[in-house]
Parts: C-alpha cells; structure tokens; sequence
C-alpha cells in the first residue's frame, strides 16, 4: 500500500509549524482519516475538531493544499500524491492549537441577529415553493469555512463591523422565511456590515454545502438595504414623515 | 466548601450536562420557567448528534395519514421496543410528540410541506402510519439549529468544549458537577439545584458505528459512580444501513429515510431477502429484524461484495432521490464514488443507539438519586427493547422538556447544599495521572481493544461463551485503562481528553456485557444464539437493572411494571 506525506501544522497562534507524518493510504480515505491515524498511531496530542465525519456537523474544516476544505470529505485520491498534503488551521481565526481555532468570534455574531418573529394568528400553513429557497439556507452546517474565506474577515479583518456570509445567510433565512414580520436591514447595513462585501464570491465557492450564498443570500439582502436606506423616494417619504434613520 | 476555591466557579439552578436536541430543549424549557440555565457540551454548539439525525421526527399528527392517532403511535412504539418500554412514557411520548412539533415550527423550523400547506409525514420502519416530519434527510440539522436559536434568544449559559468528569453531590443529592475545559485543559466548577444528563449515547465503544468521538456513554458512567441506576443496557441498537465501503466511511449512517421513499434491499444474487425474514412488512421492517437479516444474509455467503447488502433506490426518478436523500447522495457520490440514482449503495450494520440508560422517572425524567434527572439516549425507558426510527427525535423533544421543567421546579425548592472538597481533588487526581507516568500504553490502543471486544462478542448475535470471554477482556482493558499514559501539555490534547472518555466506555461496556449475559432469552436488539426465543414468562416480566456497590458493579432485576387494562387492550388489538 502506498504512503502519502502530510505535512501538518503544529502549535499555537504564538508558536509553531509544519510538520511531516507518513501515513498509509486505504482506499476511499479521507484527509480526516489520515489525522485520526497520525492521533492514534503517532503524535495522540494533535488536536483535531471532528464530529459526525460524514459532512453533516461542519466541525473538521481546514486548509487543505491551500484551500478551505471539510477534511472529512477531502479525499486523499483527489490529491497530487508527488508532494506532501498541507493541512493548516483556518487562517482567518486564532490559532488555540495545531488545527484547533477559536471560532468564539462566530458565536458572538449570530447572537445579534433578532429571532424569528412569526405572524400574529397564523394558522402556519407554509407551501412548499415558498420555502424550497429558505431551505437551501437552512442547510447550512456552520463550518465557517465561508466566513474564513471572505477578504472582509481574512485580509481586512472587520470582525467587528461584519457579519460574514454564513450570517448573511443566516439573516436570509429569517427574512425569506414565509411567516416572518422582522425586518433586519438595519442590523444587516450596521452592525453587520454588509456594505463591506464586494460580491467576489469566495464564499460559494468553498461552501460544502453548495449554498448559493451571493446569488441567492447576500445579493437580495444588499436589496434590501438599498430599498430601505438609499431609495430616493423612500427617503423622502421618510423625512416628510419625520422617520429618517 | 470554602468560598477561597482554587477552581474556576460557576452556579446556576439548572445544569444540563449535553447540549443535543434533548439537552436544548431541557434549557428551553427551564428558562421559560424562570431558572437560571448552563448548558455544558463536549463539542461546539450545535454539533452534537442530533445533527446526524436524518430521517425525522415521529409524531402522530395525521397530516398525510388522518387515521394516525397517539394510540397506534403508542401501539407501534411498545410493539416495537417488545412491550419492556416504560409504558408510561410511551404513552406521553405519542400523545406529547405532535405539539412538541409544532413548537419547532412556531420556532422557526421549516419542514417539508404537504400540497396543503402542512407539515409533510414520511413512512418508516415499524410505523403503521406515515408519521414521520423530515426536512429532506437532514431533519436532525434543523432541530438543532432552532433549539440552539430558541436557546440564545431566551438567554441560556453555554459552556462550549467542556467535559464533566464527576457530579458533585450533597449526601445523596446531586449539587452540580466538575469538569475541564477542552482547550486549555483547567479545571472548572460547575454548581447548580439541579443537573440534567442528556449525553446521548456509547456507540464509540464499538468498532462499527454511526456516532460521532463523542458518545462514550460519559452521562450514563457519572450517574452510575455517583450512585444512580442504569436500566437495560443489554438493548444496543444496530442499525440495519451503515455504509461499508471503503474502510475509512464504515458505519456511517444511511438514513432509514431511503428505505421509508422506497429503497430496496437485496443480497449478491439479486434476491428480495427481506421476503423471507418479514414478508409483510419488507424492508420497513422494525431495525432489530432488518438489521439481524443483512448479518444473516453476509454470514451465510449471500453478502455484496464489501460484505453488506445491496439498498437500491434508483428505481426512484433521478430528481426525486435528489430532492428526497439531498445528503445521500453527496455522501455516496463524494466518499464512495456510488451515484445512488443510478445504482445500489452498499450497506451493513452499524452500532446506532442503546435503548437502556440511567432509570427515570416517566413524568419528571427525575433519576435514582435527588436532584439528578437525564433525557434523550442518556436515559432509558421509552424505547424497551428496541427503537423505532424517527422515535429518538421526539423522545428528545418530549423528554427534554419533561427533564427541563421538573428540574427547574425542583431547583425552585432546593435547599442550599455544600460540596465537600474531597470529591473534587480525587477526580483532578485521577484526571492528571495520565500525565505523571512516565511509561504506559497509549489510550488509542486501549480504546480499539476495546472496540473489537464490544464488535466482535457483545454485537448483534450474542452467546454465553462469547460474552464470559467479553467480561473477562473488559477486566484487563480496565487495568489497561488505568495505567495509561499521554504525552504533551494539557492545551487541547485529545490523547489526555480519550484517557478519560476510556473510563466512561468500560464502565458502560461491563453494564452492556452484564445485562446481556444475564437476559437469557432474545427480545428486540438482544438477539442470544443460545436463547433464540422471548421467554415471556421470566424475562418478559422483568427489566435489568446496574448500580454501583462499592467499587463492584451491581445487577439486579425489577419487575416491569403491568400497563393498565386500556393501554393493553390498544397494544395487543391485532389490526
């Protein structure tokens, strides 16, 4: 059987650095599974997020050859074999250790976003055309690897005045949703920042999920901010009325 | 205690140690009664299990189905578990499940819909009725994405990649809980009226298995050292579909959900082999039959080529399977290169889920001792001797909630209580010896003894012989255990973290090989080679039951408790 080389970063956020295992490869494997041999057979200290191992949890998200991947569903057999496989910790988020990152930053996010706030007296009848597009939000598995991805957070680091796609979709969620009567371009325009985001799409592109997250996210919400804060008319409407924000 | 503790401190009313869809919805339920709630997960938010969840929640709502009711439902679910379930909660279960859903929903879930506009019902095994609310086959992702959002909006305390290694107790009374963090690895002080286990379940004690790092039965061995019963824990479900091919996706979970939209199973011939085990209900067959006649079929030579069986839904329009199994697909296609809208998927048993737990109360999921109350996997009762599918959604929902609001009412009444130091520093000893050896195996190599002890002789098929040989190991991998050693700081170091989670996986190993020894009959998921009958008459009337006596683990059994005459007369009615 042949071996791959992995070269695995190592540390902390204040000090470390690659290092290489040779690792057995069997057929089907999985990057993940490549981490769980060098755990148990060499170094059990390497410390690894992982859950479900099926795609489902979004908890294994890293840098595979360069590139935000779920290491559970990055096979080895789609890799170039002829040099070592790098695996590094997201970079847009503090280094705890070795692949392990502080992803607090997230948490905090989603705790701005009001809830759901559904109709009075509905009889919560939803049909299924309206929600196949809500739907493909909901999907969502939170692997970050999108907001890891996004320049706002990675190159200009705007944590605190943006939210990030998976916000963005998590807000699309809400809004689109048949049933509810929040309104979130506020938040969407000020706390969250969504000016910030320049539509270069990076974000869909590492999705797992395959979540059309500019397209179908971020573009119609920036919408939304344009129809409720720089509509000229609406504007004027809002100073005669007083309510301008 | 003294107030001048070394440790980092928290108190709350309310401690729920699990933060799946049963311990969420426990904190939901305590907040809305006014209790101050910490929940306590070994992963990050919203990645416990539940999320693996597929197929969907089972409640008797009769949206596609209008002859559904809570009584087949409750008729259905004992029938399944083999009449050994805790009546009572089967029967708050099937009547509870149906507003348990529509709450998710008036929280913001979004099921799949009817042409009507209401929530779609998918059939499943051992279900009389459609009965299942699904969200394609990601139904688990939903719930727990609106607990966790309900969660945050009303307010509760999330300890995030926390570990609990001990409950604290008062006397008899459980008074809160000691822990570590997982990434800087101090220690951590968790106080509170009342603590909720709902850890799920002790699948990583098994080579083949659907669970996740996770599940190493952590709530079941703290209630157990802590003094309280475990039930029937011989009652180990495998799910008839794991993947089995390549090695690296064996027993990953292949929802239920293909066989409930149609899929097929055959053996290397071609044959229809469930014909012959349960030809009236097919593949939609109970777990327990379905799963034995996959191994069956494998161990008489019929097996595919990997060693499983054929699941075929191809016959199936391309887009429906799409639409129906959207993670099917993507899980065969990526990971083993099957394009099932096209072909056969390859599938084994997996060890899925344990039926037996800590012994609850039906009403208030209150444990064996004051103060200590567990929900969800965790705990035992509602299921019996086996599970239907879609019935671990709902149970979390329904016992969660039970387990939130009697916790909070009893913190509302606690009085306050003082933990004795002692307890504290021999569990930080016991947790830093790993570190203090200077020579000892690795705990990796103790957990995959471990796991091929549990595979290979408490599995599907069980036998005196096997299990004696199983106990016998569990005794050296014990002193294996307790003399292994990690290398490496305390900062995020999983090899220190499993060193612990071993413990936990012997302790409910020995209560597992224990119960199944002792049954001597095959009931359900516990299927004797030497005792291939139901003896209703001994075993039919009596449950197991683990407790710890002194450092010796305990079995006793007690009577299952007689339904009532109208219940019964729902359970046994042949329709």
């Amino acid at each position: 059987m042949a071996d791959a080389i992995l070269e695995v970063f190592r540390g902390t956020q204040e000090a470390g650095g690659a290092k290489q295992y040779t690792v057995p490869i069997a057929p089907g494997m999985v990057v993940l599974d490549a981490l769980h041999y060098i755990q148990a057979n060499l170094e059990p200290d390497m410390a690894v997020r992982w859950n479900c191992k099926a795609g489902k949890c979004g908890s294994c998200s890293a840098e595979v050859n360069g590139k935000p991947r779920l290491t559970c569903k990055t096979r080895m057999d789609a890799l170039p074999t002829d040099k070592p496989i790098t695996v590094y910790p997201m970079k847009s988020f503090p280094v705890i250790k070795d692949l392990v990152t502080d992803v607090s930053w997230n948490y905090r996010v989603n705790r701005k976003i009001p809830p759901f706030t559904p109709k009075k007296n509905t009889d919560w009848k939803m049909y299924q055309e309206d929600m196949d597009r809500v739907q493909e939000f909901r999907k969502c598995i939170e692997c970050f690897l999108c907001q890891n991805v996004c320049h706002v957070v990675r190159d200009h680091h705007k944590k605190e005045e943006f939210g990030g796609p998976r916000f963005f979709v998590r807000v699309a969620s809400l809004e689109m949703h048949p049933l509810d009567t929040g309104s979130r371009a506020k938040l969407l325009k000020n706390e969250l920042g969504i000016g910030y985001c320049n539509i270069t799409k990076c974000c869909t592109e590492v999705c797992p999920e395959e979540i059309k997250i500019t397209d179908n996210a971020i573009i119609p919400l920036k919408e939304r901010v344009v129809d409720e804060f720089y509509d000229p008319i609406l504007k004027l409407v809002r100073k005669i009325r007083g309510a301008a924000d | 205690m003294t107030n001048q503790t070394k440790y980092e401190t928290h108190e709350h009313d309310v401690l729920i140690i699990g933060a799946g869809g049963a311990g969420l919805r426990a904190a939901i339920e305590g907040l809305a009664a006014g209790a101050r709630v910490a929940v306590v997960s070994k992963s990050l938010l919203g990645k416990a299990h539940t999320v693996m969840a597929e197929g969907g929640i089972a409640a008797a709502m009769a949206n596609v189905d209008k002859a559904d009711s809570w009584k087949t439902h409750f008729r259905d679910t004992m029938r399944g578990g083999k009449l050994l379930n805790n009546w009572r909660m089967a029967q708050l279960h099937a009547q509870e499940a149906p507003e348990r859903v529509r709450e998710l929903e008036q929280w913001g879930a979004l099921f799949d819909r009817t042409s009507d506009g209401d929530i779609l019902q998918r059939a499943f095994g051992g279900h009389t009725f459609k009965r299942l609310c699904h969200v394609g086959d990601r139904t688990g992702l939903e719930m727990i994405r609106t607990l966790q959002d309900r969660g945050v909006q009303l307010g509760f305390d999330v300890f995030m990649e926390c570990t609990i290694i001990r409950l604290l107790a008062d006397g008899k009374r459980i008074v809160g809980a000691f822990g570590y963090w997982r990434e800087q690895g101090r220690f951590v002080i968790l106080k509170a009226k009342a603590v909720v286990i709902a850890t799920g379940g002790i699948g990583k004690a098994y080579r083949i298995t659907s669970n996740s790092w996770e599940y190493t039965g952590d709530g079941m061995a703290l209630a157990y050292d802590a003094g309280a019963d475990l039930l029937d824990m011989e009652f180990v479900q495998f799910h008839p579909t794991g993947m089995v091919w390549p090695p690296g996706v064996q027993g990953i979970l292949v929802t239920e959900a293909v066989r409930g939209e149609g899929g097929i199973l055959r053996n290397k011939n071609g044959e229809r082999f469930m014909e012959k085990y349960d030809p009236k209900r097919m593949e939609l067959s109970t777990r327990d039959v379905v799963a034995r006649s996959i191994y069956t079929e494998v161990r008489e030579g019929r097996g595919s080529e990997h060693g499983g069986a054929y699941l075929d839904i191809s016959h199936k329009p391309a887009e429906y399977v799409k639409q129906k199994l959207p993670s099917m697909y993507h899980q065969f296609k990526e990971l083993a290169d099957v394009d099932i809208t096209k072909g056969p998927m390859e599938v084994g048993p997996t060890c899925h889920y344990v039926m037996g737990g800590i012994r609850v109360e039906a009403e208030t999921a209150a444990a064996s001792l004051p103060g200590l109350f567990a929900a969800g996997e965790a705990a035992a009762g509602l299921h019996g001797g086996n599970r239907l599918g879609g019935n671990s959604l709902s149970d979390l929902l329904v016992f969660g909630r039970r387990a939130g609001l009697a916790a909070a009412a009893y913190a509302g009444k606690a009085p306050a209580a003082s933990i004795d130091e002692g307890q504290i520093a021999e569990a930080e000893r016991d947790m830093l010896a790993p570190f203090d050896r200077s020579q000892g195996e690795n705990p990796y190599s103790v957990h995959r003894d471990l796991q091929e002890t549990m595979q290979n002789l408490v599995g599907i098929f069980r036998i005196e012989e096997d299990m004696n040989k199983a106990m016998s190991n569990l005794e050296k991998l014990k002193d294996r255990s307790a003399r292994v050693r990690v290398e490496g700081s305390r900062l995020f170091n999983p090899g220190w973290h499993l060193s612990r989670d071993l413990k936990s996986m012997l302790t409910v190993s020995e209560a597992v090989a224990r119960c199944a020894l002792a049954r001597k009959e095959s009931r359900g998921a516990h299927s004797r080679i030497d005792y291939p009958n139901l003896d209703e008459k001994v075993w039919g009337k009596q449950h197991n039951v683990i407790s710890r006596d002194g450092d010796r683990m305990k079995l006793q059994q007690i009577p299952v408790e007689p339904m009532p005459d109208d219940l019964r007369e729902l359970v046994a009615d042949e329709k």
